[in-house]
């Protein structure tokens, strides 16, 4: 197969960057996207040009690393599969295919495809966890949880941090990501003592990295390599109600 | 170089509780005046960094990852074991800690393993509290699962994404003690170089991978949390970024490696489809609970599986061992494999895999139980072959996953340099010739909570509390030799890419230094990686500069350490001139061809000098005593 990609390339930051184009030959069915691109980066190294920068690791849709827009959808045309899950055998032969970084206020462009997704770390300090100390807990049969809370709770553990979300989304909101992490701990008897401040604190920290607010499109469902759903959110909202009654009763 | 293992007097049972109350503490007051670096936040630096920093130490933790959640233990599926014994089958830490001697073949040491079998149990818990999503029976209990290598269920599951929930839990933990300032995470840094003053570990050098700054850092101690070295093979399940240099580095300054030739092949990750494969994915083991694998008896066979009947299949690890079965160990269902492609039994278009069939386990429990247990492992498969294993069998093939070996610790995690603990896949400590399945969650958290902060604060107890500073001249020093290194490797500007040299290395790995090792093989690579390294040093392409974003950069620092290490890992496996676990050599089979081990000669760790470029590596030996197992021969039938 043959493709020609459009490629945004930025060097940093702080200087604009822009479409280049590259075309990708002899390219197996059977190839995943990114290695269609070290394909193309091992032949740009060669004619002695700087390959192009994408963040990747585990290639197993697990780690979030990896993430681009391709032809305007975060981690491309398959649906339910981060950009490493991607084969070829999802494009034509012949296609033009446009490869972009997510694009987000909170999300700058370090270098090319790479950006930074700090803010969802931050968004985590602010109380994405249940505070116990190492060492301290009882036996771990001693607390039941019915398996429907804690499938579900899974379910939205499930997040790898992708930022798919927030690239999909029109206002480029990370409420699905706060909301999973949320929801994930608020379901579990462990998360009941800090529910509330929870989700409060981690609100507040989403606003404050830029994030935009949620206004109930559903693209982030639709982006969301896991699948992630938007009921989720839906829950955010009623703790983050009885968070603002309880705060205001203080 | 001192080898003392430091193993605590006393019965089995009691040494590691006796330890405990024998170590020093470090007064709450005066914890806040150490400084302690802790590279990686895989589950074992991030647990670490998260219980120092609850104690009170000052830590500083620094990851080459954009963030520390991406460390490669969240790829982890199967589970993770605990002698928990919740199944009521007879489970106990006797028997985990037995079964996991028994597992790497006799090569561990028996005080260490008792002692992660023992906090296996305070894991779980830990992690539970954390808001860890095990997966649950409908009363509400934990659910148990079992693995290769042992014959309870032992092995506790978050669905077939094990390591993302219990690196999650870590991570959060962490990032608690990040927001109450106890913890300075610095990511996107990679250490590059420790830093030993009067010879003890008082730092590192670090690049920082978005501006390229070079900088070092000072503490009274430094702990490597730094992962494995599979991807001296190029293709492997590890993460892409998973590499030697932190271990190597400190190599080179004198810590010793230990059994660097213990390099684990998994039985279950699925066969490369063509040349341009970037790295092997894994389908958990624990797959292998309920599938059941074969090839076609005739040899060529190229029917799909659905044509072929019953009895032209050969269930070959039910007929080799009756007992274990579809569950026998990862070196032998291996090696059982490669001999079943390289006889021509090979299943798929390129003839190099064999058959994992769900067949028998959907007909007897249905496809709604199957997927209850594996769906996520069959969503993937799918995803990358495009076939879909309700239907048809999966294909598998080995591949290089996990390695026992790593920097030589004593029963304190700490090396032969003092200050410098080390932790996780990166140390050498428990799983002796070969690891059973699930048991490397359990050692890195073991190593992390539990272990490591109160032997490091024993360690600091003993230290002066003044400000270790980084104007010594040591630190300079490592600086400047850091920034010569990376100069270097720019100016080559030779015509080749780092991939090519990293796939070329891979493969005189894999061919000679794989699965199965020989003299002559060994000797050859041993000729062959000096050249290819110096064909690097020669003809190597890095293009754009060190004060940038620069993954050409980065991939070379980690090659050119890859082309360094390989030699001792080949070094260490002719020394071992015997068969044990994960180490085969051909000249050293049973007549059923299993391992041969040779307890009169090889019952000890090997532990490798670095003697400088180009000089041979001084192998060093820590004797292995066993007063709780009977050493035998494994035997799985
Ligand atoms: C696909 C797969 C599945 C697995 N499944 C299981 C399983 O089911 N059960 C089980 O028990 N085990 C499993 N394992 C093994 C297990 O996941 C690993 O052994 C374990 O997670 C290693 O943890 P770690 O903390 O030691 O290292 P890692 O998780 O590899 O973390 C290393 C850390 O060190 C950092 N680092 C490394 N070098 C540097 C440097 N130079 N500078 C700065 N930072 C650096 C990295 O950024 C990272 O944060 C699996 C392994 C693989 C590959
Ligand atoms: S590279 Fe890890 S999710 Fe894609």
């Amino acid at each position: 197969m043959n493709f020609t990609l459009h490629v945004w390339r930025q060097d940093g930051p702080e200087v604009p960057g822009g479409f280049e184009t590259y075309e990708a030959r002899d390219i197996s069915e059977h190839m995943s996207f990114l290695e269609m691109l070290d394909l193309v980066n091992e032949g740009l190294t060669h004619d002695g040009h700087e390959p192009v920068a994408f963040e990747h690791d585990c290639r197993e849709g697990i780690c979030g690393s990896c993430g681009m827009m391709i032809n305007g959808v975060p981690h491309g045309p398959k649906g339910m599969v981060a950009t490493c899950q991607l084969h070829m055998r999802s494009f034509r032969d012949g296609d033009e295919i446009w490869i972009e970084p997510w694009r987000a206020t909170a999300f700058p462009v370090l270098r090319d495809l790479a950006v930074d997704r700090g803010a969802l770390d931050r968004i985590i300090d602010a109380g994405g966890y249940i505070s116990v100390r190492t060492g301290s807990p009882q036996d771990a049969n001693a607390l039941l949880i019915r398996k429907e809370d804690a499938d579900l709770a899974m379910d939205a553990a499930q997040c790898i941090g992708c930022g798919a979300c927030v690239a999909a989304c029109p206002n480029a909101s990370a409420m699905l990501f706060t909301a999973a992490k949320v929801s994930h701990l608020g379901l579990l008897p462990q998360g009941q003592p800090e529910r509330y401040t929870r989700v409060l604190d981690m609100v507040t920290q989403h606003d404050r990295e830029g994030f935009g607010n949620c206004t109930n499109h559903g693209a982030c469902q639709e982006a969301c390599p896991k699948g992630i759903s938007v009921d989720f959110i839906a829950r955010l909202n009623r703790d983050l109600v009885v968070s603002t009654w309880k705060t205001a009763g203080d | 170089m001192q080898l003392d293992a430091k193993i605590p007097a006393g019965p089995l049972q009691d040494k590691w509780t006796k330890h405990r109350f024998d170590m020093k503490l470090v007064n709450p007051a005066n914890k806040r005046k150490y400084d302690v670096i802790i590279v990686g936040t895989g589950l074992a630096g991030a647990s670490a960094a998260a219980t120092m920093g609850e104690l009170g130490y000052n830590v500083k933790v620094f990851t080459f990852h954009d963030s520390a959640r991406r460390a490669h233990s969240i790829a982890a599926q199967g589970g993770i074991n605990a002698a928990k014994n919740y199944q009521g089958d007879g489970d106990s830490i006797f028997r985990l800690f037995y079964d996991t001697v028994k597992g790497g073949d006799f090569r561990s040491r028996e005080a260490n393993v008792y002692r992660l079998a023992e906090l296996s149990l305070n894991i779980i818990d830990q992690a539970v509290a954390q808001g860890v999503p095990f997966a649950r029976e409908y009363g509400g209990l934990l659910a148990n699962r079992s693995f290769g290598g042992a014959q309870v269920s032992r092995t506790f599951y978050a669905r077939g994404q094990t390591g993302q929930q219990l690196l999650l839990g870590a991570y959060q933990a962490l990032k608690r003690q990040v927001a109450a300032g106890t913890v300075e995470l610095h990511t996107r840094h990679e250490m590059l170089d420790v830093v030993l003053v009067d010879g003890e570990a008082r730092g590192i050098v670090t690049r920082d991978l978005v501006s390229g700054k070079v900088e070092s850092h000072a503490a009274h101690a430094v702990v490597l949390a730094t992962g494995g070295y599979s991807n001296v093979f190029f293709l492997s399940t590890n993460a892409k970024g998973c590499n030697v240099t932190a271990t190597w580095r400190a190599a080179r300054r004198g810590a010793g490696f230990a059994n660097p030739c213990y390099t684990q092949i998994h039985p279950t990750s699925i066969p490369a489809s063509g040349e341009y494969q970037s790295k092997l994915t894994l389908m958990s083991e624990s797959l292998r609970n309920d599938g059941r694998i074969w090839v076609p008896k005739k040899a060529g066979d190229g029917r799909v599986a659905a044509d072929i009947p019953e009895d032209e299949r050969d269930y070959y690890l039910e007929r080799f061992y009756p007992s274990f079965g579809n569950l026998s160990p990862r070196d032998i269902s291996s090696r059982r494999a490669k001999e079943m492609v390289d006889a021509g039994h090979g299943v798929g278009p390129l003839r190099n895999g064999v058959f994992l069939d769900f067949k028998h386990a959907i007909d007897r429990l249905g496809s709604p139980v199957i997927s209850e247990r594996y769906g996520n492992l069959f969503e993937m498969y799918e995803k990358i072959t495009g076939e879909d294993p309700y239907k048809t069998p999966m294909r598998i093939y080995p591949a290089p996953h996990y390695t026992m070996g790593g920097l030589w610790v004593d029963y304190n995690l700490m090396s032969n340099v003092p200050g410098m603990f080390v932790l996780g896949e990166a140390n050498f400590s428990d799983h002796g010739a070969n690891r059973l399945g699930a048991s490397a969650l359990m050692q890195g958290l073991a190593d992390g909570y539990f272990v490591a902060p109160a032997t490091i604060s024993n360690y600091l107890a003993g230290v002066e509390r003044k400000p270790v500073s980084r104007d010594h001249a040591a630190f300079a020093d490592v600086e400047r030799e850091v920034s010569e290194r990376t100069q270097r490797l720019l100016d080559v500007d030779g015509t080749r890419t780092v991939d090519e040299f990293h796939i070329e290395l891979g493969r005189i790995m894999w061919e000679k230094c794989g699965m199965e090792r020989n003299e002559a093989g060994l000797k050859e690579a041993l000729k062959e990686i000096p050249e290819l390294r110096a064909r690097f040093w020669k003809e190597v392409r890095v293009p754009g500069s060190g004060e940038t974003f620069n993954q050409s950069l980065e991939k070379a620092g980690r090659v050119a350490d890859f082309l360094e290490f390989a030699e001792v890992m080949c070094h260490d496996a002719l020394a071992r001139d015997e068969s044990c676990g994960a180490h085969y050599r051909s000249e050293h089979t049973t007549e059923e061809g299993e391992a041969k081990r040779d307890d009169e000669n090889f019952s000890h760790v090997a532990v490798w000098e670095y003697k400088g470029e180009g000089e041979a590596p001084v192998l060093h030996r820590e004797p292995l005593a066993f007063e709780n197992v009977k050493l035998s021969t494994r035997s799985y039938k």
